[in-house]
């Protein structure tokens, strides 16, 4: 404990963490609180509270459906990153080839873009094809990036896997399906299933190229989040609270799910392999 | 017949052992879909730009430059963002130093820190609203505490965009930051501490050159986050003034005056700006140390 008395700048730094810390509570309880306040206005605490924000909000902004739509979504865009994205990082892990550091430039490039950048263009080329707000619309705009991040968090991960053991299933006679079946299958499930895990978290808080291709049918939740905040002139701000509390609540889930098998950092990115 | 037959083999052995063989038509796929969903789209919008609804090649951009309230948005959109990405990138050095080693808490830490980054900024900006509105939980403590007498103006201004930045910004660049400084070998601090550094000295000597680097990219990507700011712009800020930044307005152009041209053209615009501050920030980075950091990173 002495090391604590000599260095004061730890204390500064930890004040400045806690600090932190605090407000965000704040944030987030503030929503968290109103939405199940009967009124507040002014003072601490809300003046009762109640559940009945939770059904209005579920009525009035149609969150079944929007639940539906967010879970459509979300699985297949996981769905086709991973059989998209899982065969190139195998390619990528095991081949080095003239014009790989190109192809890594392409998968690249879609994560270090923005989304508002590249989802003006994008959504235009939707309306041109008649596909913005539908569904579709909204799953292939966000294959946009979850591709590329499914290529580059699985192409580590590949690369770390011995390539002697694909060889000593050929050796013993293994034909090519069997050992995609049989030996890396379950080698990369793990790495699979992080990675879908994080497209997941993405997909479902992604909201700028949602919002931007989506249509009345096909808002997933954070876009009718937005939207409700918008619209909220004649509606209660309870209820939208309500929403952005299940918002929140589902995330969370999420992600205490995702820190199960994944490390913090790797929510953030894995641009560090290709600088 | 027989010089064919030899010629092929030949050939695919030569690519082969160049690392062309049937592998790489794994990535076909994955190509095919960056390629029609991101580089076409891209390509498009580029030559889209320049086709504007009146006027010569130039027109959309002649007319963003031209009219201060759509040229003044990249000023608006650097002075948010150029600050908030200076305060996440500063404030990670410190904390990431001390986390460096084991410390109690650590994974409890980073964990907790994810979170803002999975609460998105549409929720951050609604939880800043009440938190720090008038009579939100900021202020009431602050008036009890006599700090202030009137509350603190903290939304729908430049302020309340700026935290909202640092809420969701701070702890990526935290994690990056912490990524970088856990890849740098311990032992290169113990050699500077046996011969007599002390921490101060061992910080600026030893670990900020060779953290430099990380913190260029840590810094590129941060500030690309809030260069893109939209919906804390639009939610918790004046987005009518104060806030109007470049993608309000590209925004503004392509879906609600519905002329895709010009907000394709404020889209690549916005792209080059942030190219050039990218560009900026690397060629420094150039100048810098670039060898092995001696650890894992």
């Amino acid at each position: 404990m002495s090391g604590w008395v000599a260095r004061p700048g730890r204390w500064v730094v930890w004040a400045i963490v806690v600090f932190f810390f605090v407000n965000l509570a704040g944030v987030v309880l503030s929503v968290v609180v109103d939405s199940f306040g009967r009124q507040w206005f002014g003072t601490w605490l809300p003046d009762g509270f109640t559940t009945h924000w939770y059904a209005d909000a579920w009525r009035e902004f149609g969150l079944s459906d929007v639940l539906l739509t967010t879970a459509i979504v979300a699985l297949v865009v996981i769905a086709v990153s991973v059989a998209v994205g899982v065969p190139a990082a195998y390619a990528l892990a095991r081949r080095s080839f003239p014009g790989k550091r190109l192809v890594m430039l392409l998968f690249v490039l879609p994560i270090l873009i923005p989304p508002i950048t590249y989802g003006i263009p994008l959504a235009t080329v939707l309306y041109k094809f008649h596909l913005a707000g539908t569904t579709t619309g909204v799953i292939l705009a966000n294959l946009v990036p979850s591709v590329p991040f499914v290529v580059l968090t699985m192409t580590p991960f590949i690369e770390q896997i011995d390539p002697k053991i694909e060889a000593a299933a050929r050796m013993s006679g293994a034909r090519t399906v069997s050992v995609f079946t049989r030996i890396l299958g379950p080698l990369l499930l793990p790495g699979i299933l992080a990675a879908s895990i994080l497209v997941l978290v993405r997909t479902v808080g992604m909201f700028e190229l949602t919002f931007l291709t989506a249509g009345p049918d096909s808002t997933t939740l954070v876009v009718a989040l937005y939207n409700s905040v918008f619209a909220a002139g004649i509606r209660a701000n309870q209820s939208v609270d309500a929403m952005a509390t299940i918002y929140t609540a589902s995330m969370l889930v999420l992600l205490l799910v995702a820190l199960r098998f994944v490390n913090p950092t790797q929510l953030v990115t894995r641009i560090r392999e290709e600088t | 017949m027989t010089a064919v037959a030899s010629a092929r083999p030949a050939l695919r052995h030569r690519l082969a052992e160049r690392g062309i063989d049937r592998t790489l038509l794994l990535l076909v796929p994955g190509l095919l879909v960056t390629a029609c969903l991101f580089l076409y789209p891209f390509l498009y919008g580029l030559q889209l730009s320049f086709a504007p609804r009146q006027g010569g090649i130039f027109a959309n951009y002649a007319r963003f430059f031209g009219d201060p309230y759509l040229r003044d948005t990249i000023w608006t959109t650097l002075g948010i963002a150029l600050p908030a990405t200076f305060i996440n990138v500063l404030a990670s050095i410190p904390i990431a130093y001390v986390m460096r080693v084991r410390v109690r808490g650590k994974r409890l830490l980073t964990t907790i820190l994810v979170v803002p980054i999975t609460l998105g900024t549409v929720l951050t900006a609604q939880g800043l609203i009440m938190y720090g509105g008038p009579a939100g939980w900021l202020n009431k403590v602050l008036t009890v505490l006599g700090i202030t007498d009137e509350p603190l103006p903290l939304i729908h201004n430049y302020t309340g965009v700026l935290l909202s930045l640092v809420i969701t910004g701070f702890p990526f660049s935290f994690l990056l930051t912490l990524s970088y400084l856990s890849g740098i070998d311990p032992s290169l601090e113990k050699a500077a501490a046996t011969l007599g550094a002390n921490g101060v000295q061992r910080f600026r000597r030893i670990t900020l050159p060779l953290l430099a680097p990380g913190l260029a990219i840590t810094f590129c990507l941060s500030f690309v986050m809030a260069f893109s700011v939209f919906p804390s712009a639009q939610l918790v800020g004046d987005p009518a003034n104060e806030t109007r930044v470049i993608s309000i307005a590209a925004y503004h152009a392509a879906f609600e005056e519905y002329d895709y041209s010009m907000g394709s053209a404020v889209a690549m615009l916005m792209a080059v700006v942030m190219l050039i501050v990218i560009g900026l920030v690397m060629a420094w980075r150039g100048t810098l140390y670039r060898g092995a950091t001696g650890g894992k990173g």
